[in-house]
């Protein structure tokens, strides 16, 4: 019992979590770009809260459902149709054997997840599913989503029709702050270019990708050209040597030479990868508690957003 | 000995400045006495030539903690021993058919290339950190005289098993990738194996030696031409 993907769309890749606890043999996260649309996907449908999805970046995609089963859709706007009617996102939908699941390219946002009940079963590598196309590794065969492949799933015959109410739904803009923790060489970057790192707005640049969204704007300046090589964790902004930060996500290498300014929190850097190329960006300093503070709220939020049911 | 806040989830300690058996070693004690004092609450550690990352579970506790424990587990790794990590002897054939900047190092140095070989072979190195791609172990420190600049164009392809140098290091590529290292030779040992357990003959800290075979030992081992 499988979804078959009709077309892949631009980049489309099984996502779980992500892979915790292999930087020691070189393999990085990978996983949602968006935590948050991720999760909403999963409960929304009462799965785990690591079942395996499709991250559909930009949109375009189309998949044919071979079982009876539910979907459900969050992340960025990509119109959602089955077969043919659009239906709303953040929510639960019922799918027959032969319908057909399209998403269309995004009008705000960027990236998409594509959940089933029970999630996709897929056999995980070094203990998680999410691929990594540049490491090979996770997914199918550790690449891309391509035409004709088939997406195992179980037939499921029962499932609450949860839904997100609109008001709760996240709204993509093409602007984000990103707060980040002073940190890293922070010491090496004068106060001066500090300040300008903090006060200008950068856009996004077209060679972003699930490693890293690479910035262009006022350059920084930083007084060393390079340090001996350091891990390197999820969101540390780099600054190499034309000047031009670089974001760091889920898919980086987990260790590397260049100076780091601080570290990016991760419910921004979610917001920051709904950008596409030409969003802009500005940067706000946060201390380690304001980032921790920020964090458990948002996570006690979640807990507290009710989700509610259609009854048909 | 230097703590860092490095993001909502991590901190970074620094344990020296430089690359150095003594740094590693204490890298290496560092990781040991880290997980012991986080338990459940460390995701992950990177460690690297002379600093460690860690990454720690933010809902479940908070730098404040984590660097206090941090803090105490480290200050009672002052005497420590440099622990001498197992020793990983791994095969290479050295040849200019496997290694296409073989002769042009060795020229360069005003060396033979018997001379070169005897440089990287007869040297131990240490794995000091692990990272760039899975299984891609930096190995450290390559005598002087051998050193060399990366290519100033990166080839698009570097095949698996390769045998390389860059500055100060070494390296076996542990699959195809484009590089930029100097390639000396071709390893027969699977530097990453997805299925195999361990994936990696090496660890952080561990020792390497490097051993010279001929072309027919190293086919015989599974090594590519």
């Amino acid at each position: 019992m499988t979804l078959e993907v009709i077309q892949p769309g631009i980049l489309s890749l099984l996502q779980d979590r992500g892979r915790f606890g292999r930087h020691r043999i070189g393999l990085t996260n990978g996983g949602p770009l968006d935590p948050h649309a991720f999760a909403w996907c999963n409960r929304l449908l009462d799965n785990d809260p690591n079942a395996t999805v499709v991250e559909v970046s930009f949109g375009g995609a189309r998949f044919r459902s071979r079982v009876d089963t539910f979907v459900c859709v969050t992340g960025a706007t990509m119109p959602l149709r089955i077969n043919n009617r659009e239906l709303p996102r953040w929510a639960v939908h019922p799918v027959a054997a032969g319908d057909e699941i399209s998403l269309d390219f995004a009008d705000s946002g960027c990236r998409a997840y594509l959940g089933v009940a029970d999630g996709f079963s897929v056999a995980p590598s070094f203990g998680s599913t999410a691929t990594v196309m540049r490491e090979a590794i996770g997914g199918l065969c550790g690449d891309k989503l391509r035409a004709g492949d088939l997406l195992t799933c179980a037939a499921v015959a029962q499932r609450k029709r949860h839904y997100l109410h609109p008001a709760s739904q996240p709204r993509y803009q093409d602007r984000v702050t990103v707060r980040v923790i002073p940190g890293y060489q922070q010491a090496r970057f004068s106060r001066l270019q500090q300040r300008r790192f903090f006060s200008h707005a950068y856009t996004v640049s077209e060679r972003s990708d699930r490693m890293g969204y690479r910035l262009e704007g006022p350059a920084i300046h930083c007084d060393i050209g390079g340090i001996l090589s350091e891990g390197i964790c999820a969101g540390a902004v780099q600054i190499p040597a034309d000047g031009q930060p670089i974001v760091l996500l889920n898919d980086r290498q987990t260790i590397g030479g260049y100076p780091k300014i601080g570290s990016a929190l991760s419910l921004d850097t979610a917001r920051l990868a709904q950008l596409r190329p030409g969003g802009i960006v500005h940067f706000a300093p946060v201390s380690p508690h304001g980032a921790h503070n920020a964090l458990h709220l948002a996570h006690s939020q979640a807990l507290r957003q009710p989700m509610l049911e259609h009854h048909l | 000995m230097e703590l860092h806040s490095a993001g909502e989830n991590a901190l970074m300690l620094y344990l020296g400045d430089n690359a150095s058996p003594a740094v590693a070693a204490r890298v290496q004690a560092a990781c040991k006495a880290v997980e012991t004092a986080l338990g459940d609450h460390l995701v992950d550690l990177v460690p690297s030539y002379a600093s460690v990352l860690i990454l720690y579970d933010p809902l479940l506790t908070d730098h404040l903690s984590v660097g206090h424990r941090v803090r105490r587990a480290v200050a009672n790794l002052a005497d420590v021993s440099d622990s001498q990590g197992r020793l990983v002897v791994l095969p290479v054939y050295y040849a200019p058919e496997a290694g296409a900047d073989l002769e042009m190092l060795a020229q360069r140095a005003g060396l033979t290339p018997e001379q070169l070989i005897d440089l990287h072979a007869g040297t131990e190195y240490r794995v000091y950190a692990i990272g760039f791609a899975p299984g891609f172990a930096y190995l450290g420190q390559v005598d002087e005289r051998i050193a060399a600049a990366r290519l100033a164009t990166p080839r698009l392809r570097v095949p698996r098993g390769a045998v390389a140098i860059a500055d100060r290091q070494t390296a076996v590529y542990p699959a195809v990738s484009p590089g930029g290292w100097n390639l000396i030779g071709r390893c027969p040992t699977r530097m990453f194996d997805p299925t195999a357990t361990p994936a990696m003959p090496v660890a952080v800290g561990d020792r390497v030696q490097f051993e010279p075979v001929d072309r027919a030992r190293y086919l015989a081992l599974g090594g590519e031409l």
